[in-house]
């Protein structure tokens, strides 16, 4: 990456989105402040569907403010710029500079102008052309290695002319999707797995702001293990802009499940009884919908019948954003968002201690509703594991 | 009140350990290479740390090498020995600490034969055919002291005796990490080249430890720089934490046997009232270490035992602590012959000096309460 105090964020989606297009910008550049707040001073403004983010404060790590930035959804590209004078003189010398900062040998590379300033008197390709040459020398001069291509280079220089000058050299994918906060709000089952947080993510990106709910179970899940769900949701509020994570004590309510309900059921009315819970902490957050990790077929818990009665449970509707997916590819993302390693720490959570031998891969809801009948106290202990439940603030 | 059985897997300091380091890193921070006054201070509190840790194991204070702990000692005994001696033969137990048993693949990749000798199931080396297992070229044995799960106390005197008149150019190493401070150890009597010794584990800080290597012993550095230690162990000395660990192993050997025979008759109450529950099994054998009773709770998840001991205040270890990174079972108890059921449900009681009889029955009455619950709802 050049060196540059200067970001050029471009954003895809949020532009055709008519009427409402302000407020998704000024959330974009709302949650970017955010992002980079605990860096320093930034000016961040809008212009011609760019948005500049200009380092204010002395010796700020840019290369840590666009690690922060790959994570604020809208953003479809982070471009790296310099700025400088409306002066062939000073176009050629910066641009030149830029592209001596970058990785260069043996690529090629080609020069764009945007003349949005039509009073500047070099025409577009008449600009191109002077500041390749102007490159071509100083990489020589440089003593390396770089060669033109119109057609495919691996390095595009964009010269912009507008109020002042505006050099691009080098661009970095961002990640896409919705600013969060545009898309409402949703209450995330946190498990410590590879999949929940991957699910969290996979709807985040599309703008919505979440809640984590994750079932505690000591002495059979211990410290650690809520240690890494904690450690989760952090990596994911990196992409969230901040994550409210209720820690619910589960203990009571599975052994009031073992005592009372059949073994082979024990897994479905578990998670049932979750989804209650995680229902009621949605509604009182005002979340319109829940999301978890779950995927057709992975687990007795997850055939299509045990779907059916996990969900008969809630009246919101449920995101299962990883679904369709292939475990290899619930972990391809869990890896591209740095969850991968924390979710494989081995720490059992509530789910796996208490697998029974031989749970039932179809379960009838009938069958399910009979046997939490003999939950006499159940709604008493919902309410109470939701009174207690630790909020952490991430 | 706190009532800390984990003991094996390390320490509370000593009072004194912490007074003593606190004043070292306030008041004595010079570099023991350095030529000037703060430089000799420094050096003056390392020479005396190495005569009371010396004087622990009735060495000579240049004998002592000081490391980063237990693992280091192990490390640089294997590798260093095995590089500066004649032979490509190696013995050790099948018992041994991951910190031996991890450096054995990488003798193996250096052209070593490296061969287990077997042991009884009482994790006791065999003696008859440990003595037929020596051969020309063995460079090297190393076998521990006090085995840090089960316990069993290894007759490492007897196979120093053994190997010293088959082969007396061979070396004889013990980790004794978990023995020292609970058992009495002389480098005279037992007659090894080397010792690996650990000081978060008698009550001193943690990242010290220390090599005993013989006078005249051959050894190749494994660490190098700036030739600190006589060139085995480069790296400016661990001031304050070696001062740490003198403090400790002069506190921890004086009245050693007396103190060892209380640990054992507490280690005897505990046995005697866990066994009072059915579906039990005692996997520390009679030939053992005062301190360490692992015990085995059929139909009972160690880790789920262990979590409910600890809302009880009560600290304990599944297995081994070093390997609760894992989740295989340990390959000790696999090795005597524990079956997998059990060694599911086994946890490391370890105590030390600190520990009291009131604590030991607190110990078994929580058990008493949570083992049956457990059992109850227990799936598999």
């Amino acid at each position: 990456m050049q060196k540059t105090n200067l970001l050029l964020l471009k954003y895809g989606e949020i532009a055709l989105k008519g009427l409402n297009r302000p407020r998704f910008e000024q959330k974009l550049i709302d949650n970017i402040n955010s992002a980079l707040a605990p860096l320093g001073k930034f000016s961040v403004k809008k212009a011609q569907s760019t948005i500049y983010v200009e380092a204010l404060d002395e010796g700020i790590d840019m290369y840590e403010a666009v690690e922060r930035l790959k994570k604020v959804f809208g953003i479809v590209n982070i471009c790296p710029a310099a700025r400088c004078e409306k002066g062939m003189d000073s176009i050629k010398e910066t641009a030149a500079r830029c592209v001596l900062d970058m990785d260069i040998d043996g690529k090629s590379f080609k020069v764009e102008t945007k003349r949005e300033d039509k009073r500047f008197p070099l025409k577009s390709p008449e600009i191109s052309r002077e500041v390749g040459g102007a490159i071509l020398r100083a990489v020589n001069k440089d003593g390396r290695n770089i060669r033109v291509d119109v057609h495919d280079p691996d390095i595009l220089v964009q010269v912009e002319i507008r109020d002042d000058a505006y050099i691009v050299a080098d661009i970095i994918s961002g990640a896409g999707g919705m600013p969060v906060g545009t898309g409402g709000r949703a209450a995330l089952l946190l498990s410590g797995g590879i999949d929940s947080p991957v699910a969290g993510w996979m709807i985040s990106k599309r703008g919505v702001a979440l809640d984590a709910v994750y079932f505690h179970s000591p002495p059979y899940t211990s410290e650690r293990a809520k240690d890494k769900v904690v450690d989760l949701a952090k990596i994911l509020s990196a992409y969230t802009r901040g994550i409210r994570l209720y820690v619910v004590p589960f203990t009571d309510i599975q052994l009031d499940i073992i005592d009372n309900c059949p073994k082979n059921y024990l897994t479905v009315i578990m998670r049932r009884i979750m989804m209650r819970i995680a229902e009621r902490i949605a509604v009182s957050n005002k979340d319109m919908a829940l999301i978890t990790g779950e995927s057709i077929g992975q687990v007795a818990s997850q055939t299509m019948e045990a779907l059916y009665c996990t969900n008969s449970a809630v009246n919101l509707p449920v995101f299962r954003p990883c679904i369709g997916m292939d475990k290899e590819e619930i972990t391809a993302i869990s890896k591209k968002i740095g969850a991968y390693e924390t979710s494989i720490q081995p720490y059992e959570d509530c789910c796996t201690i208490f697998v029974p031998k031989h749970p039932k891969t179809k379960p009838r809801l009938d069958e399910i509703t009979e046997a939490e009948k003999s939950l006499t106290n159940i709604d008493e202990m919902i309410e109470k594991a939701i009174e207690d439940a630790e909020i952490i603030k991430v | 009140m706190e009532v800390y059985l984990d003991n094996s897997a390390t320490t509370r300091p000593y009072a004194e350990v912490c007074s003593a380091m606190f004043d070292t890193m306030n008041n004595n921070y010079g570099n023991p290479s350095s030529l000037h006054k703060l430089g000799i201070e420094a050096e003056r509190a390392v020479k005396t740390a190495k005569e009371r840790v010396a004087a622990a194991i009735k060495a000579d204070p240049s004998e002592i090498l000081f490391t980063s702990g237990g693992t280091e000692s192990d490390n640089l005994a294997l590798l260093g020995a095995a590089a500066a001696n004649r032979g490509r033969h190696i013995l050790t137990t099948p018992l041994e600490h991951p910190a031996i048993m991890s450096v054995l693949p990488v003798l193996r990749d250096r052209g070593y034969k490296v061969e287990y000798i077997p042991v009884d199931s009482d994790g006791r080396v065999m003696l008859d055919r440990f003595e037929k297992m020596i051969k020309a070229d063995t460079v090297l044995v190393s076998a521990m002291l006090v085995n840090n799960e089960i316990g069993t106390l290894e007759p490492i005197a007897e196979m120093t005796e053994i190997l010293k008149k088959k082969r007396p150019g061979a070396l004889m190493h013990t980790d004794a990490v978990q023995g020292f401070g609970k058992v009495p150890i002389n480098v005279n009597s037992m007659r090894v080249d080397m010792i690996s010794i650990s000081s978060h584990k008698i009550h001193g800080p943690k990242g010290v430890g220390a090599l005993y290597v013989r006078r005249g012993t051959k050894l190749k550095p494994t660490i190098y720089g700036g030739g600190q230690q006589t060139n085995l162990r480069s790296g400016t000395e661990n001031v304050p934490g070696i001062v740490g660990f003198g403090v400790a192993a002069m506190m921890a050997s004086q009245d050693l046997d007396k103190k060892a025979e209380r640990i054992a008759a507490l280690r005897k109450r505990l046995e005697a009232g866990l066994l009072r529950l059915d579906d039990i099994k005692i996997n520390t054998p009679n030939c053992c270490a005062p301190h360490i009773l692992n015990v085995s709770f059929g139909g009972v998840r160690s880790e789920v035992m262990l979590h409910s001991l600890e809302m009880s205040d009560i600290y304990v270890s599944s297995g081994s602590a070093c390997s609760s990174h894992k989740k295989e079972p340990s390959y000790v108890l696999t090795e005597i012959g524990v079956k997998p059921r059990m060694i599911d449900g086994s946890i490391r009681f370890s105590l030390s000096e600190f520990t009291t009889a009131e604590q030991i029955d607190e110990v078994i009455q929580a058990v008493e309460k949570i083992a049956p619950r457990l059992r109850r709802l227990n799936m598999r």
